[in-house]
């Protein structure tokens, strides 16, 4: 049995929403009525059958919309793909990965056959069917990370590991939270994190980067992050704030549950076999205020987290406008009743 | 001098003379008296095996005179940093190991040079560095890539697009600038009082 590929948009007229299914898996990133940064980084291993994580890489009924829309961003500015010179084998190296993860959990919708170095691949929701040499650029029509990145959900970062950091050098980056590639490309790790507030202090990054340095190829390792969209809006670049800012002034109390969206980030961090780089698949799924209020739990404690949150981090994430409106919605859906302890919808 | 406030906003040092076979002094307005400075303290006949690439600026003839007695091998007045860089970069291209690297003045001098030294494969950290004089920036729009030169107001207009750009800390070496995004996206009727901040 497949997925039904939704046909909807993430721009104009905004026709996404999540079957209710697919409610249920969302990756809710709260595990109590509270949220602090901290190093929340835990191995990636398959996670319960009809989750997010029953396959490494997940592939869901977005998966052909979000495609169609990271082809729009990337016609209006290539510059959201990016790879230095020096990172063509790592690029080889993502190729392999992404093919060989759908392949392997979406067999139905993804092939991948090997003869030595003639690869085919075989992907049936976009209705591609390519045969090409492994390592030869010349015969992909775009270079390898492009290629594959076109064809898999989520942002891609790829982070070349020298002098004990890591450094952002190359990226497919169309559906971010603020942060622009072309800005960042060439940064290190303390670098591109630099304008994240609180952190810093508290050694968060130090200690995530000594762990990332240390992942292991085969044992790839996750965590998850988040923030508020307005409008199931994926491209929510710097590049385009001065197009999309203004959708933040206009939630009401009336138009909440449609129009807020919890975005939630799946990060996962793969070393690379030949390159010996990282790649950070930064996967990001969306929720309506409508949707998630169908788990009574996940209302009440997105209300608490929300309500508690220091203003920093509200400022830092964007919701400072519309943050009471959104609060004030939620509070209607907490009875004030205690939450049990996890993720899960209950 | 400017203070680190976010760990991408670059900080600077104080011009030393290192050991090397040659040397190359790439500095504008005031920085011209941080060559001058390290001088009084470098040894004999140091300066027999360095260029000095200097753009005068607001200080105009005032350390000209002071440079030239330091008997650089090869000496350069510049218009402007602009017009300075073919020269840099075909410097940087022909140059030998063990160069060493000095800049000096502000920080879009600073920068650019910097930049230039990354193309041609120098690593930013063998680079001695000092500020002095303007702290006005050179801003990248983060919308339309535009780069503004010489920002010393906060928030500052995009000389490109128009837009009324925050200027944040968070620099790229790469592109030699701050970042630059709109303050008013969200609601384009608020209009900031710009105040100057960076002179």
């Amino acid at each position: 049995m497949g997925i039904n590929f939704r046909k909807e948009t993430f721009r104009d007229d905004f026709t996404f929403r999540n079957s209710p299914e697919f409610v249920r898996r969302f990756p809710f990133p709260f595990h109590e009525d509270a949220y602090m940064y901290a190093v929340n980084i835990e191995p990636h291993v398959p996670g319960p059958e009809g989750s997010v994580l029953e396959n490494l890489i997940d592939v869901d009924e977005h998966y052909v919309a979000e495609m169609e829309d990271r082809a729009l961003v990337l016609a209006e500015d290539p510059l959201r793909c990016q790879s230095l010179p020096h990172m063509t084998l790592a690029g080889w190296d993502l190729l392999e990965l992404l093919m060989t993860e759908q392949a392997n959990g979406y067999p139905e919708h993804f092939s991948l056959s090997r003869d030595g170095d003639r690869w085919r691949w075989i992907n049936r929701p976009l209705g591609i069917d390519d045969t090409f040499t492994f390592g030869d650029v010349s015969t992909l029509p775009y270079g390898p990370m492009e290629y594959i990145t076109r064809q898999s959900q989520g942002d891609f970062c790829i982070l070349d590991q020298r002098d004990g950091n890591l450094w952002m050098d190359a990226g497919m980056v169309t559906t971010q939270a603020d942060w622009s590639l072309d800005f960042d490309i060439g940064m290190n790790f303390f670098e591109w994190h630099a304008p994240v507030p609180l952190a810093h202090e508290k050694g968060i990054f130090t200690r995530a980067l000594k762990f990332l340095t240390n992942i292991q190829q085969g044992k790839p390792a996750r965590r998850l992050n988040w923030t508020m969209t307005i409008n199931p809006r994926l491209d929510t670049s710097p590049e385009n704030y001065h197009k999309w800012g203004t959708d933040r002034m206009t939630v009401t109390p009336e138009n909440v549950g449609d129009k807020v969206h919890l975005r939630v980030e799946l990060q996962s961090f793969w070393r690379l076999p030949r390159s010996n780089a990282l790649v950070f698949p930064i996967r990001c799924y969306l929720i309506k205020m409508d949707e998630l209020v169908t788990s009574p739990k996940w209302a009440r404690r997105l209300h608490r987290v929300l309500r508690d949150l220091p203003q920093e981090l509200a400022d830092y994430k964007g919701l400072t406008r519309y943050r009471p409106t959104v609060v004030e919605w939620l509070s209607k859906h907490d009875d004030g009743a205690p939450t049990s302890a996890g993720f899960g919808p209950d | 001098m400017p203070a680190q406030t976010i760990k991408s906003r670059p900080v600077y040092g104080t011009l030393s003379p290192q050991a090397g076979k040659s040397h190359l002094f790439v500095a504008d307005a005031e920085g011209g008296s941080a060559i001058l400075d390290l001088a009084r303290q470098a040894p004999e006949g140091f300066f027999g095996a360095a260029h000095i690439m200097f753009i005068p600026g607001r200080t105009g003839d005032s350390l000209l005179a002071a440079l030239k007695a330091l008997k650089p091998a090869q000496y350069y007045e510049g218009p402007s940093i602009a017009a300075a860089i073919p020269r840099l970069k075909q410097t940087l291209a022909t140059a030998h190991m063990g160069l060493r690297i000095y800049l000096s003045g502000t920080e879009g001098l600073i920068g650019q040079a910097m930049q230039a030294a990354l193309e041609s494969g120098i690593d930013h950290t063998s680079i001695q560095t000092e500020h002095r004089g303007s702290l006005a920036r050179r801003v990248q729009c983060v919308h339309c890539k535009g780069i503004t030169e010489d920002v010393t107001t906060q928030p500052a207009t995009c000389a490109h697009c128009g837009l009324l750009l925050l200027v944040r800390d968070h620099y790229s070496r790469r592109i030699a600038a701050f970042q630059g995004v709109c303050i008013n996206a969200e609601d384009p009727t608020e209009i900031p009082q710009k105040e100057e901040m960076f002179r």
